[in-house]
């Protein structure tokens, strides 16, 4: 049995995030759904709290609210005459479609199983205990070389990222207004 | 042309308000004008004041009001005795835990905000005695009451929100800037078994919130819809997110030196070996606190709100209390990374053994009023970078060198856990290694980045040929 | 926790599941429909988010693994799923960014280079 902190916090924590998922999906204007999905991030955390992952719930908040918002921040900024509008495509139909779809065979799947879960005694035994060791040395022990992988695949996502928006120089055999015309116009090879 | 009768001028102010200003009788008449029995009346309370608090100190001292007090050097130990009486009188668990939880809330909260009171006049008043000027003086003893006023003025200013601004982003950034604000205070320990929130990811917590701050400070800039303040914003959250990474690789090296990420745990390190980090580690502290002050927008490095380039950057559209909460926030953030400071690098609540004696609360707070005056000094002192400089300085030298400082110091903590020699031995020979590297690294990359320190010290061209330097020494002696 | 009723009340991991298909669901749904492509990044970061409360709620409920067996794999598969995260974000909207230098637009709709 759970204590009640817990039970109060999972129903709305997850009604935040549920919620909020979805005004990202109907919110008229980008900003908007980009603050929405902020909060989305954010109610996530508390649900990874709840389920007493510290490191990771704190991670998430670092990583998703902190750097990919932001991330996502800069592009809007960067593409200053596309349109702001959070509009839908002409897949809207099957995007629902396949969005219900998903959900209620998961939610069908979760409800119907029996999960050979831990209760009582078991479970509280791991409420709230540190994980930070535990997680750090499963990444440098079992999980080492997947470890290494992921941080070379950061280090590429970063050059990549850098080549690909970074601006061809060819000005130094033109004039300053030339280049400043052709790097706005061609700026890097798609 | 008529000659006009040369008529000597009638010295009149020329408003009724400079009139008023005018009139208004100066300190030293006000103070006189004070009735006698006043005075006495004033002078008999302050003294029962102090009786009374020397007798409650010495009960306590004495030891006499044991099992209704509790020591005052501890706190936190008050707070447990209120848990455990709450525990036996009967109360819902769960009840108790919801009041000492807003018991801490209201206490962080009450500490933020009368510091912002005190600090904001405290910051004016020093500024001016850098530049040589009188600060706020008129409104209470001394100009006390300066930051009331000032408080009061913007509440009842008209707020006027700009036309084709977002209305519903517009209202959550002064809001939600105080967010990370408070909630930063809440890992960090006061004195023993003191603190809010004694989390074990208590440092990563603390970089997590700080980055939370950077989505308040944009949604300001980006719905104000005005060129300025989306300029500011722009350099802000550049900034911000540069200087994250140097902030991360200074609090590493404390983190892999302490092997715990919970700041009682490192407060707690500092005291056991009675050294504090920013001796062991002085480039780590060096870069976190030059970091500190890009991540919260003070000055040196507030190019996001500088008001000779952009107006006041991304708050520039913001009016009435709406902008005071964003100065306002300014000052907590920097109580916030004194705290902060105090207690990765100054040792936190301990001195030396000194905090057997004075309460441990008291000494991080005076530690914090001496990291904030330096963040004052530093914003007398210094100019304004650019934002190329800063980004420069980022990303060309605080974030190559606190790589390899993080190294040097992963190697030093292998060696500390494994090596069974005293523990003032192999710190000592840490700290050594750790300046003659960090010195080494910092002139060996300024030669390599082209900022050679200057051999000679040489006076500016211009003092020289205004003879400021000569003129201000003329007028000391 | 019990109800008034006398009923109790607990979370188990159905609940997690529930709630985690159900932002994968929403995910799915922005990701497929909407025209912006900065929109669509933000569906595949809730659909990577769902993923991740899956796994964490496995690893806190599961039976699954012997007692004393890295319980916690959970975790730090969600480490690296954070990690893929942060790297694809950069990469998409660094593409984002480079589409629209070329086009003038982040529309998906109006990126039709490969069709005829």
């Amino acid at each position: 049995m759970d204590s009640t902190g817990i039970v109060i916090g999972f129903w709305v924590l997850s009604a935040i995030t549920v919620v909020s998922s979805l005004l990202v999906l109907v919110a008229r204007n980008l900003m908007h759904a980009l603050a929405f999905l902020v909060l989305a991030f954010l109610g996530m955390a508390g649900l990874f709290i709840t389920l007493s992952a510290d490191f990771v719930a704190v991670a998430q908040v670092l990583i998703y609210a902190g750097s990919i918002s932001v991330l996502m921040v800069f592009a809007v900024m960067l593409t200053p005459l596309a349109s702001r509008d959070n509009g839908n495509s002409l897949y809207v139909l099957p995007g629902v479609v396949a969005g219900l779809g998903i959900a209620s065979l998961v939610a069908f799947v979760a409800v119907d199983t029996e999960w050979a879960e831990r209760t009582g005694a078991a479970l509280a035994e791991s409420d709230f205990a540190s994980t930070v060791g535990e997680v750090g040395r499963l990444l440098l022990g079992r999980y080492v070389l997947a470890f290494e992988v992921a941080s070379v695949l950061l280090l590429i996502g970063l050059l990549g990222a850098i080549v690909l928006v970074q601006e061809r120089r060819r000005a130094a055999t033109q004039s300053p207004d030339e280049a400043a015309d052709t790097g706005a116009r061609d700026g890097g090879a798609l | 042309m008529s000659e006009q009768p040369l008529q000597a001028p009638i010295r009149r102010p020329a408003t009724p308000m400079l009139r008023q200003i005018e009139d208004r009788p100066g300190l030293k008449e006000m103070a006189l004008g004070v009735p006698f029995g006043l005075k006495v009346i004033g002078a008999i309370m302050g003294l029962g004041a102090l009786v009374l608090m020397a007798a409650v100190g010495y009960l306590v001292v004495d030891g006499r009001l044991d099992g209704q007090w509790y020591d005052v050097r501890d706190l936190g130990h008050a707070v447990a005795g209120l848990r455990d009486w709450l525990d036996g009188e009967g109360v819902d668990h769960r009840l108790t835990w919801l009041i000492t939880g807003a018991l801490g809330g209201l206490a962080i909260m009450s500490i933020v905000g009368g510091w912002l009171l005190i600090g904001s006049w405290v910051e004016r008043r020093v500024i001016a005695k850098f530049q040589i000027r009188m600060g706020p003086n008129r409104t209470g003893l001394f100009g006390l009451l300066q930051p009331i006023a000032d408080a009061v003025k913007l509440m009842t200013k008209e707020i006027i929100i700009p036309r084709g601004a977002d209305r519903f982003l517009y209202y959550i950034p002064p809001v939600l800037v105080f967010v990370p604000a408070m909630l930063g205070w809440a890992p960090i320990p006061w004195a023993p078994n003191m603190a809010y929130m004694d989390i074990n990811v208590g440092v990563l917590y603390v970089v997590a919130i700080s980055s939370i701050g950077v989505l308040a400070i944009f949604l300001a800039g980006w719905s104000s819809n005005n060129h300025y303040s989306l300029l500011g914003a722009m350099r802000t959250v550049a900034m911000m997110i540069s200087y994250e990474i140097p902030i991360s690789l200074a609090l590493l090296s404390v983190v892999l030196l302490t092997q715990s990420m919970q700041l009682s745990e490192i407060v707690a390190f500092q005291g056991h070996y009675h050294v504090w980090m920013i001796a062991i580690i002085p480039f780590a502290a060096f870069a976190f606190l030059f970091a500190s002050t890009a991540e919260i927008n003070r000055s040196p490095n507030d190019i996001g709100e500088a008001e000779s380039e952009i107006v006041a950057g991304f708050y520039t559209e913001y009016s009435g209390m709406k902008a005071g909460l964003f100065m306002a926030v300014e000052l907590a953030h920097a109580i916030l990374v004194g705290a902060l400071m105090a207690t990765f690098f100054l040792g936190g609540y301990t001195l030396f053994g000194l905090e057997e004696w004075v309460p441990g609360y008291l000494i991080l707070a005076a530690k914090i009023g001496a990291v904030y005056f330096l963040f004052v000094w530093l914003r007398g002192t210094l100019p304004r970078f650019r934002l190329d400089q800063l980004m420069g300085f980022a990303w060309k030298f605080l974030i190559p060198l606190g790589i390899i400082q993080a190294f040097i110091v992963a190697i030093e903590a292998s060696v500390f856990v494994r090596v069974d020699a005293p523990a003032f031995i192999t710190l000592g020979a840490f700290a050594v290694v750790n300046l003659a590297s960090t010195v080494v690294m910092v002139r060996f990359w300024a030669d390599r980045l082209g900022y050679a320190p200057a051999q000679h010290a040489t006076k500016p061209e211009l003092t020289n040929a205004l003879g400021g330097l000569k003129a201000a020494q003329r007028l000391r002696s | 926790m019990n109800l008034p009723g006398g009923d109790e009340v607990t979370v188990t991991l159905a609940h997690y599941l529930v709630v985690s298909g159900l932002v994968f669901g929403i995910g799915t749904t922005i990701a497929l429909s909407k025209r912006n492509a900065i929109a669509v990044l933000m569906g595949i970061e809730l659909m990577l988010n769902a993923v991740n409360l899956t796994l964490l709620a496995f690893s806190r409920f599961s039976s699954a693994f012997p007692a004393g067996e890295e319980p916690l794999s959970g975790h730090a598969f969600v480490v690296f799923v954070l990690t893929v995260a942060a790297a694809e974000a950069a990469i998409a909207l660094a593409m984002a960014v480079l589409l629209y230098r070329r086009r003038e637009t982040v529309d998906l709709d109006r990126v039709n280079l490969m069709r005829w």
